[in-house]
């Protein structure tokens, strides 16, 4: 099923994306399309090309072919206007580990034209909402792997971005950490109607009310609401229509090599 | 985005460079022994050995520890060049790099600032040098230290603007070993810092025009003259133009369209 056309302005809108390391085709021809307030799971295996559908989202580099589009602004064309409008979380910690949390955000808050009073306001609001305010002279190094990720977190929202980008924001997280990034960001999603799009490798992480978009060697192989994807799969639960929806693409003629598992 | 967007933005970035010089405290202070350990070891081995003949800007036989503080000047400038830049690619797999270009400023300017903070630290890192070494009686004419001053500022833009476009250039790294023995070593030993080139001419008229070449030669002899006061004019033009030349490659390097980001998958 095709995401119904847009009537107001998508926040993220990827169209005919295909992209290739030399011979390798990483990504084909991959399409969808984020709704402000949205919480979409990109689910995908390691390799399944997540990483580098993010680094094309935030123009690390260009697709070889297709379109992305920010609250339609051309990430080619206007990646400026783009840009501002994105909050980024990437796979692996960006902090630097000298540093203190407030100077490593307000190095980025200075990367979107903030600086002075309105910055620390800024700064001293998203940490107080990740239950960081009382480490923000602390330096990075001293805090554990689910506290920086928080950072990270603070920091990706500095610049009050209405589309938030996590790649495997969990990974190396305890169960608890983890379970208080989702909520935050979920909450964020509801309160701030601000568009997510979390890419991870754990299914358990896309509960019934997210929207999915399965990823698979470079493919989007379903997408839309879980249960939705469940039905059309015929199965109860996310886990099974993923391993349905894979193993039926393992079985299609250019996929011999057997089962995934 | 207006200018107030774009200052706010450089001096983001120049502040965050400094607090790294400063709270990385083995590189604060392997910068500053490095050119001293030179200057206490090398510098007093060769003294008996090399003598320098008056040549300019020199106006008297100049023990040897002078002859070469200029070239440990444009050392130090070229370590940071190397450093802060490459820094980035091994540093968790560009993951810094990655958050300064997600900025939604142009390319061209974040790489530009960055290596604007880049020579602010390499700048001050030179005049901290110059402080130790006049103990050393490496004493300059006093308004040598001012002279000096644009003279470091070029020869850091250039040296600088080398370390970005290997860092876009080059796919891994396994560590700083690699860029000691193909960039650093190369460019210093095959230059004027530690021999003048007339000695070098003696021995091998091929190594002297491979040193006459050699970028970082006319970074030292642009800084020798001006700690002295006096002018370089063809030192000034070649290092001016490297750096625009190697600036050029940097932000052709980084293009999200062309450049080699893209072919190396962005640290994946």
């Amino acid at each position: 099923m095709t995401p119904a056309p847009q009537v107001t302005t998508a926040a993220l809108d990827v169209s005919g994306l295909s992209h290739a390391f030399g011979p390798r085709q990483v990504l084909r021809d991959v399409g969808f399309s984020l709704a402000p307030g949205d919480f979409t799971v990109l689910l995908g295996l390691n390799g399944a090309g997540k990483t580098t559908l993010f680094a094309l989202i935030t123009r690390l580099y260009h697709s070889r072919q297709g379109r992305i589009a920010v609250f339609g602004h051309d990430i080619r064309r206007q990646p400026s206007a783009a840009l501002a409008a994105m909050g980024v979380v990437f796979q692996q910690p960006t902090l630097d580990l000298d540093l203190t949390v407030r100077q490593n955000l307000a190095y980025h808050a200075s990367l979107h034209g903030l600086a002075g009073s309105r910055a620390r306001i800024r700064i001293e609001e998203e940490l107080e909402r990740v239950g960081l305010a009382d480490r923000r002279d602390t330096r990075v190094r001293q805090l554990s792997g689910g506290q920086r990720r928080r950072v990270e977190l603070a920091r990706a929202l500095v610049h009050d971005p209405a589309l938030l980008l996590l790649d495997e924001p969990t990974v190396g997280l305890d169960i608890e950490s983890r379970r208080f990034l989702i909520d935050h960001v979920r909450h964020l999603c509801r309160s701030r109607d601000m568009a997510v799009l979390w890419a991870t490798h754990l299914i358990d992480e896309a509960d019934d009310t997210a929207k999915v978009i399965v990823l698979h060697q470079g493919q989007v192989l379903d997408q839309g609401p879980v249960p939705q994807v469940t039905a059309r799969a015929g199965v109860p639960t996310l886990r099974a229509a993923f391993d349905t929806l894979t193993r039926q693409h393992q079985g299609t003629p250019q996929h011999q090599e057997g089962a995934a598992r | 985005m207006t200018p107030i967007h774009y200052a706010r933005c450089l001096g983001g970035i120049v502040k965050r460079e400094a607090l790294r010089w400063t709270q990385q405290r083995g590189r604060f202070f392997s910068a500053l022994v490095r050119p001293l350990v030179w200057l206490a070891i090398f510098a007093a081995g060769f003294h008996f050995v090399l003598g320098v003949s008056i040549i300019p800007p020199y106006e008297t036989y100049i023990p040897y520890e002078v002859y070469i503080a200029p070239g440990l000047l444009a050392m130090i400038q070229l370590f940071n060049g190397m450093q802060s830049s490459l820094s980035m690619v091994y540093d968790r797999e560009m993951g810094s790099m990655k958050t300064l270009l997600v900025s939604p400023f142009p390319r061209w300017f974040l790489l530009t600032a960055k290596l604007l903070a880049s020579v602010v630290v390499s700048v001050v890192q030179a005049y901290i040098f110059l402080g130790i070494a006049w103990f050393w009686e490496i004493d300059p004419p006093p308004l040598g230290y001012l002279s000096v001053l644009p003279a470091l500022i070029l020869s850091g833009l250039m040296l600088g603007a080398l370390g970005l476009v290997l860092s876009s250039f080059i796919r891994q790294l396994e560590n700083f070993a690699g860029v000691m023995n193909f960039v650093i070593f190369p460019m210093f030993f095959a230059s004027s810092a530690l021999y003048p080139l007339w000695r070098v001419k003696e021995s091998s008229l091929t190594l002297y025009w491979i040193c006459q070449a050699n970028p970082f030669t006319h970074a030292t002899e642009l800084i020798r003259f001006a700690l002295y006061g006096q002018m370089a004019p063809l030192s000034a033009g070649v290092v001016a133009g490297a750096t625009l030349l190697f600036m050029v490659l940097a932000v052709w390097g980084y293009d999200p369209g062309r450049g080699l980001l893209a072919r190396r998958g962005g640290g994946e």
